[in-house]
């Protein structure tokens, strides 16, 4: 009786919270293919809402400087986590160690309405002092790294602490200069962690509107920002259409990347399963 | 054994960099910040006046931005301001959030934890999936779904649990459900990682020795996840007190979060002492709950010695 119970609770929960989390995705994709601009009823199949986006010159260019912005700035953020995390891992003892530790762990906890205010206050600093930079695509980059740094610094630590050290070592006792121990070993150890950091930033920087919203000049709109502009004046299943694309982009990035390293996976295995009886044979023991 | 990896001049380029530019960009906009809260307002040419005194060269200090958050007009009662009101109404939210994430994600992390493992990968990753699709049209969606022609009312009237809308866009319930949604993850992922590594045979001996299944749950397995319990409820309330979007879209008018009104103290009154005063407090507030975490996961590394 225990055991039926708890089997099917536990199934109905995970059900129910799935069905949570998956509700507003199906109800866009549901409406974008929607006849009229109706938010509650299925009025007849329709794909204007697809045709109005590639008309809605707002969208565009808001999407389009959202992937330039979150393009620079993931790889910035990938490269600069990626220095914070051997900074952190590998360099132990430093002056200053705290406070870097702190300052780039910090922005993972400011609510992101005081990070772009103070950044604001910064640019316009700047602005009055040195005439640079005008706020804009620029500015937004600059807040967008500061966070997805932080956030990419993490990805590559947690990477970077399983790394086998005595590998690195064995190679500089082979004689191998710092900078090949690096790029032939460390580097292609931690390559896929970087690549999440990168992904991940990149979908911070393409997702966020507060910071944005703080350091964007006028007439500078990330897609967000100008999604955000149409969802509180009201229905607009344009929106809906713009998600629909990107909710099947991110499943098929994912789908693939996953199957991606999967693959690596096997190959992996797979050539240490032939180099090991390639070893075996060698030795005669097979 | 060597210290690091990289020749000395490697090092302090690796080190130099990521320095520099959080000096650049995180510290020096923070002592900016801290500045403008202490001066005085200007006008519509310079916002804010300089600290330093032209005439006697002295520096002043003001703490009146400070004050006027907890005093209201001259002589007014204490802690009784729209600013504090707002204070108060963000962690109120944000623990009620909190709170709602560890009710829904608590059995959804165990529940996981205890699937097969051939399968939690994949449950896993459709935890995951929602979260990298963009946030802002899931909230934009939520006002669809909750809006009295919307689709949850129609399905309440069609049910005949109701004969008419139900208001839930911009009240309590809209705002929570939309915190609740988008922070669940932040609560699950922890609980999963903490509930997975859990040896399930200490149940097994808890239902041996007699104890019931809510005794053994009670007793072993919520003590046992302790941490991943503290590490979720923080990762949920601390970024929801300072939440700007979801209150904005899904909340009522008089629900106002001390986010929104930094922004409004900031663009609309174009109060930048008073605007970068109330971010101050705000980032005190945050840091009570974070120095508690730390001293409690320090208690738990202790303990684990």
């Amino acid at each position: 009786m225990k055991n039926f119970l708890e089997k099917h609770f536990s199934k109905l929960w995970l059900a129910l919270v799935y069905l949570f989390l998956y509700l507003p995705l199906i109800f866009m994709i549901v409406f974008s293919f929607n006849s009229t601009r109706q938010d509650a009823e299925f009025t007849g199949f329709s794909l204007r809402w697809y045709e109005a986006l590639t008309r809605d010159t707002k969208i565009v260019e808001g999407f389009w400087l959202s992937l330039k912005v979150a393009t620079v700035s993931g790889l910035l953020s990938a490269l600069l986590g990626t220095f914070s995390a051997f900074v952190l891992v590998r360099y132990r003892r430093f002056g200053g160690r705290t406070i870097f530790s702190g300052m780039v762990n910090a922005p993972l906890v400011m609510p992101e309405v005081v990070i772009g205010l103070s950044l604001l206050l910064l640019m316009v600093g700047a602005q009055n002092f040195l005439g640079w930079p005008q706020r804009g695509m620029l500015t937004i980059i600059f807040g967008h790294t500061l966070l997805g740094m932080a956030y990419a610094m993490v990805v590559v630590q947690s990477r970077l602490l399983e790394v086998n050290r005595s590998i690195e070592e064995a190679a500089m006792d082979l004689g191998a200069r710092p900078h090949q121990v690096f790029f032939l070993i460390t580097l292609p150890n931690i390559f896929q962690a970087i690549l999440a950091a990168f992904l991940l930033s990149f979908t911070l920087s393409f997702d966020d509107v507060v910071i944005a919203e703080f350091l964007s000049g006028p007439g500078v709109n990330t897609l967000p920002q100008v999604i955000f502009g149409y969802a509180r004046r009201g229905i607009n299943p344009t929106i809906y259409a713009a998600a629909t694309l990107l909710i099947a982009t991110v499943t098929m990035v994912i789908v693939g990347y996953s199957v991606w390293v999967a693959r690596q996976t096997r190959q992996r295995e797979r050539e240490i399963a032939a180099a090991t009886r390639a070893e075996l044979t060698a030795l005669g023991v097979i | 054994m060597a210290a690091s990896t990289l020749p000395m001049p490697g090092k302090r380029f690796v080190i130099g960099v990521p320095y520099v530019w959080l000096i650049v960009f995180f510290f020096l906009p923070f002592l900016i910040l801290l500045y403008i809260s202490f001066v005085d307002m200007g006008n519509d040419i310079n916002p804010f006046k300089p600290i330093w005194d032209s005439q006697t060269g002295l520096l002043k200090l003001k703490y009146e931005n400070y004050w006027s958050i907890f005093r209201s007009g001259e002589g007014g009662p204490m802690f009784q301001t729209l600013y504090v009101e707002a204070y108060l109404r963000s962690l109120w939210y944000a623990l009620c959030t909190a709170l709602l994430c560890l009710a829904v994600g608590y059995p959804f992390a165990y529940f996981i934890a205890r699937s097969s493992p051939s399968v939690r990968p994949a449950l896993l990753m459709m935890v995951m999936l929602p979260f990298w699709t963009s946030f802002l049209l899931r909230v934009y969606a939520w006002k669809g779904i909750l809006a009295d022609q919307g689709v949850l009312n129609r399905a309440l009237m069609a049910l005949g649990f109701t004969s008419e809308p139900i208001q839930l866009l911009y009240t309590d319930v809209s705002m929570l459900v939309g915190m609740t949604y988008v922070y669940l993850p932040f609560m699950v992922l922890p609980l999963y990682a903490n509930l997975v590594k859990m040896d399930f045979r200490l149940l097994e001996a808890a239902h041996d020795l007699g104890a019931s299944p809510f005794k053994a749950f009670w007793l072993v397995t919520v003590p046992l996840s302790r941490a991943g319990i503290i590490a979720g409820f923080m990762l949920v309330f601390i970024p929801s007190v300072g939440e700007f979007v979801i209150p904005s879209l899904l909340g009522g008018p008089e629900n106002i979060m001390i986010g929104r009104v930094v922004w409004d103290e900031m663009f609309t009154s174009n109060n930048w002492p008073r605007a970068t005063a109330l971010a101050v407090v705000m980032i005190a507030l945050i840091v009570v709950p974070l120095a508690i975490y730390y001293h409690h996961t320090g208690d738990a590394a202790e303990a684990a010695k």
